[in-house]
């Protein structure tokens, strides 16, 4: 194997700078001027809420996307045409832990060694595999426990994620010379985490560089020299460690703009749910789930949602309706049209003798597409002649339309322009006020301020219930991120 | 016991309960004469259950198999023996297909079970224009290979251990076979790490192409002659095959070697079940009924496993 006698160059010198650069996917700006270097021997804590661009920054780096417009430079490159993309990162010895993890479940521990490295020899491999793969192992866990003839499928979570992790710091064709670490933590124990902790920083001494992405703002503190604070796709904030509090870092994460005018609080009717996690609502009431993406709020809404609803058939009256977020998924119908789509959820109670009254749907399609303003000439146009925000409103409007109580409402305005939004947020009011409950898990924190009460999750459990007053951004953040030291 | 272990034990298991049951119910068959007689046709049926493996072990399902084996049969038994040049080469080149329409298949992101769907059809009508009647004879060194009297153990045992050998050893062993069941187990790593998935789907495919080539020649090595439809039910039976020997449709995870052991339990099956003296017309029921017995054993292994 090529130089692997140090883990990387001296310290203090650039493993890689961007410069001025920019992504953006269509009309959106994920990234905008970002400017960063990062150096050997250095661990850059990397924080910001959901959607502030950390993942597409890091996927820049790692050469999963390709910027729009910038500056990006590896260190030891000679000039010339160097390979693109993913390769080049990879040859630079940038390597990533993602969230999802990214082993083959189908192979063992020591085979997954195989997929990064590109340059295994053919013969003699599998030992080479067990002992690399062993060797990284007990370097960064030790007394893991962890054989590498297992099927990564038969590994506990963690265990798959220490694998993962020591697969990133293993050393083979070229080394590693910055790692990412993306909630790298998610589910490790706190000794496990530790032993990681301890690991990134022997990493760092000598030599290595790091980019760590984590909730838990003990980690953050405990492991990063220098921490990046994201915000709306720009890089805000980029100082040494020594210069945050925690207080500072979550104030540094907020929004400039903030304090929407809070409506007055209302009286709510009768509580009609309340779930073994602490989440409840009251009739009337408008309930937020916030907290990072993917802490469990989906989850509970859909376990919610089918513990309401059967299996066998629709109710004539359903207690429960569901506004999905992810249109393609488990939203749109995409061959019909317009108006079938909008009746689903009201087929059976607007139907007589197993027949769709069709009179009674198209009523109710031009009563809804007057109320909520689909913009359309024709309700029998196919759905997908509408633009994203249109066929949003249409799913809302096929909750809206049943006669069910409680609406959930999972993340529905991903990808929806302002306009929309502001239409559709004013319609859940008058619903609300009519005595209509729902449940609304949503990322983006303008619409969280929009609700009555908000429980913030972390890791799948309620970390904090906010009502009145008590719901603002600062707060939520507060929640979302861990506050106490790593090792609790 | 881990669950690779139980994947493992069970096509064994249920071959050897089916071969029990047949030397009690007949016991000649219990000679070299009569296991060369029982597993003789399990050769090209396991050669197929390989190349539906080669699918199967990229998320992807071959209905085309059956077809594309008879058409192969049709050119072993006409061009080959006519022609050798031209004949060789139209095999050379059905693989080269097989390889583009996984790759087309991925590239295009079609689904699989329709182009394959598509492409029996193409290969059924290739297979009529070159072989209207049944006929045809094998060349002549296919014939002395396929009827070799090895002394001790019979030519479809040692046919069968080779060709368990040889795929194990290329899938399970080979670092180019971790990168294709890689593919079935996590598309998106292979992808992040630089792979290209087009080149590594249409060398399963192309390697499937083989299999089924070499299927298709071994069949007529064994019968002689050809017919268009001669292979129609491999389609099936290589899926079951697959399955049987503890593979799964989705997510990589296959078995060279019970794929050739759940090929000749299907062939054993059918053996077993006319020395039951059931009518031809049960049989095809009575091999399903077999099939949804052992994958039922399976499903209970594994749950209680998982429940564990």
């Amino acid at each position: 194997m090529p130089n692997n006698d140090t883990m990387s160059g001296t310290l203090g010198v650039p493993v890689v700078a961007l410069g001025d650069v920019h992504k953006s996917f269509g009309p959106v700006h994920a990234l905008s001027g970002a400017t960063l270097t990062v150096h050997a021997g250095e661990c850059i804590g990397l924080v910001g809420h959901n959607g502030a661009g950390k993942s597409t920054l890091v996927n820049v780096i790692n050469g999963r996307l390709e910027p729009t417009s910038g500056d990006l430079a590896f260190a030891g490159e000679t000039p010339g045409q160097p390979p693109k993309g993913a390769q080049r990162a990879a040859r630079a010895g940038v390597r990533s832990v993602f969230q999802e993890l990214s082993l083959c479940p189908n192979l063992t521990v020591a085979e997954n060694l195989r997929i990064p490295y590109r340059t295994m020899p053919r013969w003699g491999w599998r030992a080479l595999a067990r002992k690399t793969v062993r060797a990284a192992l007990d370097e960064v866990f030790p007394d893991h426990g962890i054989t590498a003839r297992t099927l990564v499928g038969d590994l506990p979570l963690a265990e798959r994620q220490m694998v993962e992790i020591a697969i990133a710091f293993s050393r083979r064709d070229s080394d590693a010379r910055l790692v990412i670490l993306d909630e790298p933590t998610s589910s490790l124990d706190a000794a496990i985490a530790l032993q990681l902790l301890t690991h990134i920083r022997r990493f760092c001494d000598s030599g290595g560089a790091v980019i760590f992405i984590s909730h838990m703002l003990g980690e953050v503190f405990g492991v990063a020299s220098r921490i990046v604070v994201m915000k709306d796709g720009r890089i805000t904030e980029d100082r040494p460690t020594k210069g945050f509090t925690r207080a500072t870092l979550v104030d540094a994460m907020g929004h400039v703009a903030s304090a929407a005018t809070r409506t007055t609080s209302r009286d709510f009717g009768a509580e009609v749910l309340r779930l073994p996690n602490g989440l409840a609502a009251r009739r009337g009431e408008v309930v937020g789930l916030a907290g990072l993406a993917g802490h469990g709020q989906a989850e509970v809404l859909a376990d919610f949602f089918f513990s309401r609803s059967s299996t066998w058939h629709a109710r004539r009256k359903p207690h429960v309706a569901f506004v999905a977020g992810d249109r393609s998924r488990d939203g749109v119908l995409p061959l019909w049209s317009i108006l079938r789509n909008l009746g689903l959820m009201t087929l059976r109670e607007h139907s007589s003798r197993g027949m769709v009254d069709h009179a009674q749907e198209r009523a109710i399609g031009d009563t809804w597409r007057e109320r909520i303003k689909i913009r359309t000439d024709d309700m029998t146009n196919p759905i997908l002649s509408l633009s994203g925000g249109n066929q949003q409103k249409v799913l809302f409007a096929r909750a809206l339309a049943s006669s069910a109580p409680i609406v959930v409402m999972d993340d529905p305005m991903r990808g929806v322009d302002v306009g929309t939004k502001k239409e559709v947020y004013r319609m859940i009011r008058a619903e609300a006020e009519q005595g209509r409950t729902f449940l609304w898990y949503s990322t983006e924190t303008d619409e969280i301020l929009e609700c009555d009460r908000v429980f913030v999750f972390r890791n799948g459990a309620v970390s904090a219930e906010l009502t009145g007053d008590a719901i603002t951004e600062e707060n939520m953040l507060r929640a979302s991120f861990e506050m106490q030291e790593a090792a609790e | 016991m881990t669950r690779e272990h139980l994947r493992f034990m069970l096509p064994i298991l249920s071959l050897s309960i089916l071969l029990v049951g047949v030397f009690y119910l007949q016991p000649r068959a219990m000679s070299y004469f009569g296991l060369n007689l029982l597993f003789n046709l399990a050769i090209p049926v396991a050669l197929a259950t390989i190349a539906q493996m080669m699918i199967i072990m990229v998320n992807d399902i071959d209905l085309s198999i059956g077809t594309f084996v008879s058409f192969c049969a049709c050119v072993t038994a006409t061009l080959v023996q006519d022609t050798p040049l031209l004949g060789y080469t139209v095999l050379a080149l059905a693989i080269v297909g097989y390889a583009a329409i996984g790759a087309v298949i991925h590239i295009r992101g079609l689904p699989a079970i329709v182009v394959t769907l598509g492409m029996s059809f193409v290969w059924a009508g290739l297979a009529v224009l070159l072989l209207p009647s049944p006929g045809g004879s094998p060349p002549p060194w296919l014939r002395t290979l396929m009827t070799m009297k090895p002394p001790l153990v019979p030519f479809a045992i040692i046919a069968a251990c080779v060709i368990a050998a040889v795929t194990h050893l290329f899938i399970k062993r080979s670092s180019f076979g971790v990168l294709l069941r890689g593919v079935g187990g996590n598309e998106r790593a292979l992808e992040r790490s630089g792979w290209s998935i087009v080149w590594l789907k249409a060398a399963a495919y192309g390697l499937a192409g083989l299999f089924g080539v070499l299927a298709g020649m071994a069949l007529v090595g064994l019968t002689t002659s050809a017919d268009a439809n001669i292979a129609l039910r491999y389609t099936l039976l290589s899926i079951a095959g697959v399955i049987l020997g503890g593979g799964e449709f989705t997510g990589g995870r296959v078995s060279p070697i019970g794929a050739v052991i759940g090929a000749l339990t299907l062939t054993l099956a059918a053996s077993f079940l006319s020395f039951l003296r059931l009518s031809s017309d049960w049989q095809i029921g009575a091999q399903g009924a077999i099939l949804i017995l052992v994958l039922a054993v399976r499903l209970l292994v594994s749950r209680r496993e998982g429940a564990a």
